[in-house]
């Protein structure tokens, strides 16, 4: 009987639960992020995060590292690679892909995200007050497969003129993105998962992931799970969103999901998303654009890449800071003339952090000079 | 009145620009054979309800009937009935009800099957807000041209191992080029103004990469259009946010599947959206797209409006441009009205009632 709690304890420990403990790089209270600025509007964004952490004293230290996306070589994204390992957390912008250059110059944000096994993408779209949109209360919680299925970066000309990708479905990658995604139901108290596939064409891979989420379904009695194809879902979407709750899905339709539930709540500047493995942690904004075209206008929407280091920030247990932080931005929100162009306001990127982060000092938390 | 007249001219073109058509005299004289497939579930009865309303409308077409279902042909291969197929091969202009597809079992979807046998390479489906359907989108109106042969969709899937499932994505430089020239064409003579290849080759470097190349090839040779290219993911969030700023849209299988839907979707969904296939040889097949709703199946509560809006695309790539006029006509101002609307549609009305108040306005518009 001893040999089988042992055992018993031993699974629930080596059995990780959505919400990892946070990783070690805390030293003297304070905690070590890699910070990988990325391209286009990433590198403004993130100065401003780390103005507004270092206004509220978050004890939070950045380690930057630089990712050039015009050479050819993996030497930067490797760096990075290994600062994240050494962290366990990361804050980042996109890095542009440059699809002039060769094929075998991969995406660095994919390798990112295979080398680190960071399984989980996951968003939380929902409807802000004060912001306009056509459709209203919205709250859809988004799971992404985020390794494999279409992004595996297999392909090949076997023919000159003929060229075949390949599309990877694994079993064990789709019961652990299904696991996650019920856990996490389960933890934030959702009521339904729904898995959106395409197995009636692809009926060997869809089929393999909707069978792994219908096993994973049959352990929480307590969650209803139903199933619906991609195109569907895709317009149930624009008509009634408000019937999602909770969605799991392969890599591809992750992407046309969660970018159509973003523009849904108000567009790519509002919705942080993160990159959840079991041992690391990465955050950046849901839809993962680089914004060239308004890149250094001081124009940007702040609001995602904040809202996504405040889930680093609850990541790191600093509950305190996030909320504070969080309730700042929420607030700015209700103020329509500080909107920025992509809301439909006038604002620049400057005011909209300013008024934050006088939010933040109204509420007599401890600040710095600014 | 701007969608409606938009409707007009978008419709009144000749569907599929890259297609020269035929000798006409067995168009315009006498009637046209068209092969019509009624499909499964409430495909008959709206079939019947076009046929009805044809009828009403004096329309010279004579139906022939076929139905199509998956057999094993010599070989092993799945194919299509050798009726359907002679009858299709005949007649070149078909009408299709939805047909039923399996989820992850047995023999592959039906419609894929016709679409090889007739190597219908593209499909159209213009997106305009019908006025008098109210949707959070207004003034939409850009269409969407999806590659339909190859892709995602091609059927070739083998287990590596126990638990690992590749599924293959094929991307030829011919098929590509073929899309881009169709979609060019098409713009060209629908007097659009740009055409924008929606793509991933930030991921998938090689396959969309090489989609993108032959798009911007052929973009060379019709300067008069405007040529962009997007990716997906952001057209899906401008999609949602502002659909005004598409025009045309040319993009690989699965793209295609799902956008195509997103924009049915934002016009009122699959009862009113129409569809075009077009292929190589002359062939045209114009079908609904919405599934078969096997829930309101023969209970006369289908809405006719896809199948009958893809007749009328049909009409009109025959030559036949006043009865398909009238025929629009006739079912937009019913929808207008909103006095005898499907439920799908707002209304409690029948099927049968519904198709009555547009044979009614034939009569009237005679």
């Amino acid at each position: 009987f001893s040999v089988l709690s042992f055992l018993s304890s031993l699974l629930l420990i080596t059995y990780k639960m959505p919400l990892l403990q946070p990783p070690p790089a805390k030293y003297g209270g304070r905690h070590t992020v890699t910070l990988i600025p990325g391209d286009g509007i990433g590198p403004e964004l993130l100065n401003h995060v780390r103005e507004v952490f270092r206004f509220s004293c978050v004890p939070v230290d950045f380690e930057v590292v630089h990712v050039n996306s015009a050479v050819e070589t993996e030497d930067d994204i490797n760096n990075a690679i290994t600062a994240i390992r050494r962290n366990g957390v990361a804050l980042k912008g996109n890095i542009e892909t440059k699809h002039t250059m060769a094929p075998s110059v991969k995406s660095r944000n994919n390798l990112l995200r295979t080398s680190l096994d960071l399984y989980a993408n996951v968003m939380h779209c929902q409807s802000l007050p004060g912001v306009q949109t056509r459709h209203k209360n919205i709250d859809i919680m988004i799971i992404r497969e985020n390794t494999e299925g279409e992004y595996s970066s297999l392909e090949h000309e076997s023919v000159s003129g003929v060229v075949e990708s390949l599309k990877i479905i694994t079993r064990n990658n789709s019961l652990r993105i299904a696991d996650y995604a019920f856990k996490l139901a389960r933890e934030k108290g959702r009521r339904r998962v729904t898995a959106v596939h395409k197995a009636n064409i692809m009926k060997l891979g869809d089929g393999l992931f909707l069978q792994c989420c219908r096993e994973v379904a049959s352990g929480y009695p307590d969650i209803t799970f139903d199933s619906m194809i991609v195109d569907n879902t895709t317009m149930q979407l624009v008509s009634k969103p408000q019937q999602f709750d909770v969605m799991v899905m392969p890599n591809l339709y992750g992407n046309v999901v969660s970018n159509v539930c973003a523009g849904l709540v108000g567009g790519p500047g509002l919705v942080p998303g993160a990159n959840y493995g079991h041992v690391y942690a990465v955050f950046e904004t849901a839809t993962r654009n680089t914004g060239k075209s308004i890149a250094n206008r001081n124009i940007a929407n702040p609001t995602a890449m904040l809202l996504a280091s405040c889930m680093m920030l609850d990541h790191l247990k600093l509950y305190d800071h996030a909320s504070s932080i969080r309730n700042a931005i929420l607030n700015t929100m209700n103020e329509t003339r500080l909107h920025t162009a992509d809301i439909g306001g006038q604002g620049t990127t400057s005011e909209v952090v300013q008024t934050i982060m006088r939010f933040i000092q109204s509420k007599g938390q401890l600040t710095s000079e600014y | 009145m701007a969608a409606g007249s938009a409707w007009r001219s978008m419709l009144s073109q000749v569907v599929g620009g890259a297609v020269r058509r035929p000798a006409l005299s067995s168009f315009s004289r006498g009637m046209q054979t068209v092969t019509l497939i009624p499909g499964d579930g409430i495909g008959p009865e709206i079939s019947s309800a076009v046929m009805k309303i044809f009828e009403t409308a004096k329309a010279p077409i004579r139906w022939e009937e076929r139905n199509v279902t998956a057999i094993k042909g010599p070989g092993g291969r799945w194919m299509i009935p050798p009726d359907a197929k002679e009858s299709m091969d005949k007649s070149k202009i078909g009408l299709k009800g939805p047909l039923k597809t399996p989820i992850a079992a047995g023999h592959p979807s039906m419609n894929l099957l016709l679409r090889k046998t007739f190597d219908l390479y593209a499909n159209v489906r213009p997106c305009i807000s019908i006025e008098g359907y109210k949707t959070p989108y207004t003034d939409v109106n850009l269409v969407t041209i999806r590659e339909n042969t190859e892709g995602e969709y091609s059927g070739i899937e083998h287990v590596i191992v126990d638990g690992v499932v590749q599924s293959i994505k094929l991307i030829t430089e011919d098929a590509s080029r073929r899309i881009a020239e169709y979609a060019f064409e098409y713009a060209r003579n629908n007097q659009r103004n740009s055409v924008t290849a929606v793509h991933k080759a930030n991921i998938m470097r090689m396959s969309d990469g090489l989609f993108l190349r032959k798009c911007r090839e052929v973009a060379e040779n019709y300067k008069d259009i405007k040529f962009t290219e997007m990716y997906l993911d952001t057209v899906c969030l401008n999609m949602v946010q502002d659909p005004t700023q598409f025009d045309v849209l040319v993009m690989p299988n699965l793209y295609g599947d799902i956008l195509s839907d997103l924009c049915a979707g934002l016009i009122g969904g699959l009862g009113v959206t129409p569809s075009g296939n077009i292929g190589a040889n002359g062939v045209a097949i114009f079908e609904s797209v919405h599934g078969t709703a096997p829930d309101i199946a023969g209970l006369d509560l289908a809405n006719p409006t896809a199948l009958l809006l893809s007749a009328v695309m049909m009409l009109r790539h025959m030559g036949l441009h006043d009865y398909g006029n009238k025929i629009q006509t006739a079912c937009f101002d019913t929808i207008r009205d909103k006095k005898v609307l499907t439920k799908d549609l707002g209304g409690n009305s029948k099927c049968s009632e519904f198709t009555a108040d547009i044979c009614r306005r034939i009569q009237d518009l005679d």
